[in-house]
């Protein structure tokens, strides 16, 4: 990675605490991260770790108890529900394990729609829809509402959207999570490959190893905490150790 | 005007920081929406059709009661009577019977409660949907003009195929009950009078109803939007 790297995304002391009746949990016990523009991130962690927590935090779905966030330097639980929504609109794709497209809408409606909100005249978004249809592939099928595509199909225009006001970060929850081993490689390559081509922050909350492969950094969460954040380099060589790393067997890490 | 929240990279920029939706725009999404959950809406507007029609039934009859009255005096007035109207005949006005006016007035409440019940599952089935709009910049103010159109356009239909259905019988009756003479005096411009009043009603009982659902739709966090589908 160069040298003079831009902050994108600072998260600072933050805390969550949910309270469930009389119990409170504490999901994250103060978490410090620094993304840097242009980078790929895989959070990763056992479920119950605090992994979708600090995602939705990172996301501007959530705000922390305590410690702030910090998205291109603005602090967002300064923001009032207007600039909130205009963050989520312009600075950030979201990409969700489950695709969430809008089922009424065909796939081009729902790439625009976020052009829409953002003041974009129809012909524009029409065209600048249709270009990142081409762009993940789906040049020709345009006219489908998502429950006539694949489930890879729907993620390709769920990418397609997330890329519609050109956001700075994209963020990722299991992006492969409901797809097969060879979709959801297509659906990884996709990703590299806007992350290379067009420089875009993509942070995803994954359980998917092959997502490792792709990452520049792997962020690992445990019981709230950043157990540790490993670059590519690391991961390279600890590879063979991958699986022992998902079930949490500490033993087979570091035998590499 | 740099409010502690602009500074955004540019704080010169508020303008175009604001996230807009046409109100034709809105009105395409919600009209596509209607369309296609077609059969969804049907039931919605149902118990609206019912309620509207019987109301637009009643005021019609009354229009055309009114009519004879003024035609055929106290023979006229003693028929009325008979078949169970209130005649007043020193002001030539007939009136709802007590008993009826609180049948219409229970047929609108429960009509409401029903679109309330309907539109509520509408926007359960829906918080996925609204969850995403919201995480890709939709205000609150947004989805709640959607759900309200949506209910405006449900309502208006539903009012006025109520009420075409209302009048058509509540002239049909009249026939049938006082002969084909019935309805030549009768004053067209209360009948028309009386389809609007009913269309209106409807309208505005549609827009009542969905007030809260729309409201919990628009309210609602998008994370917890999201979530609710798994």
């Amino acid at each position: 990675m160069t040298e003079n790297k831009r902050t994108i995304v600072r998260v600072i002391g933050v805390t969550k605490i949910f309270k469930m009746g009389k119990v409170e949990l504490e999901a994250l016990k103060g978490v410090d991260l620094e993304v840097f523009a242009g980078e790929y991130i895989s959070i990763m962690g056992p479920s119950g770790s605090g992994k979708s927590t600090l995602f939705n935090m990172i996301g501007g779905l959530d705000k922390p108890t305590d410690g702030k966030v910090f998205i291109d330097e603005v602090d967002i639980s300064q923001l009032d529900a207007y600039e909130l929504a205009w963050l989520r609109n312009r600075k950030i794709g979201y990409i969700f394990q489950t695709f969430n497209l809008i089922p009424v809408m065909t796939a081009l409606e729902n790439v625009t729609l976020p052009m829409t909100f953002a003041g974009m005249n129809a012909d524009d978004a029409q065209d600048k829809g249709i270009e990142l249809l081409k762009l993940v592939g789906l040049g020709d099928r345009f006219q489908h509402k998502p429950l006539e595509l694949s489930g890879g199909q729907q993620q390709r225009v769920a990418v397609a959207r997330s890329l519609a006001n050109d956001p700075a970060i994209i963020l990722a929850d299991e992006p492969t999570g409901n797809l097969d081993l060879s979709t959801g490689e297509e659906i990884i390559e996709l990703l590299q490959m806007l992350s290379q081509e067009r420089g875009v922050t993509i942070i995803s909350a994954t359980h998917d190893y092959k997502m490792l492969n792709v990452s520049d950094r792997v962020i690992w969460v445990r019981d709230g905490l950043v157990d540790r954040v490993e670059k590519r380099e690391e991961l390279d060589i600890s590879v063979g150790g991958i699986g022992e790393k998902l079930t949490g067997n500490k033993n087979g890490e570091r035998r590499a | 005007m740099n409010a502690p929240g602009s500074i955004m990279g540019r704080p010169e920029g508020r303008i175009d920081r604001l996230i807009s939706l046409s109100f034709s725009k809105s009105l395409e999404i919600s009209f596509k929406s209607l369309k296609v959950r077609f059969f969804r809406s049907l039931i919605t507007i149902s118990s609206l059709i019912l309620a509207v029609s019987f109301l637009c039934f009643v005021l019609v009859n009354l229009d055309i009661a009114t009519g004879i009255l003024e035609n055929g005096g106290k023979e006229a007035a003693r028929a009325l009577a008979k078949a169970g109207y209130d005649v007043n005949l020193g002001d030539g006005v007939v009136t709802m019977a007590a008993k009826e006016r609180w049948i219409v007035i229970l047929s609108l409440l429960v009509c409401t409660v029903g679109i309330i019940n309907a539109q509520l599952m509408s926007v359960t089935e829906r918080f996925s949907e609204i969850g995403v709009m919201k995480c890709l910049g939709a205000l609150d103010s947004m989805v709640l003009r959607l759900f309200v159109l949506e209910a405006g356009m449900q309502g208006l239909a539903g009012a006025f195929i109520g009420a075409v259905i209302g009048c058509f019988f509540s002239l049909l009756t009249g026939v049938i009950r006082f002969g084909p003479t019935a309805l030549a005096h009768v004053s067209w411009l209360s009948v028309i009078g009386s389809v609007g009043i009913a269309v209106l009603a409807g309208c505005f009982l549609s827009l009542v109803g969905v007030l809260y659902p729309a409201l919990l739709a628009a309210r609602m966090e998008p994370i917890n939007a999201i979530r609710a589908e798994h």
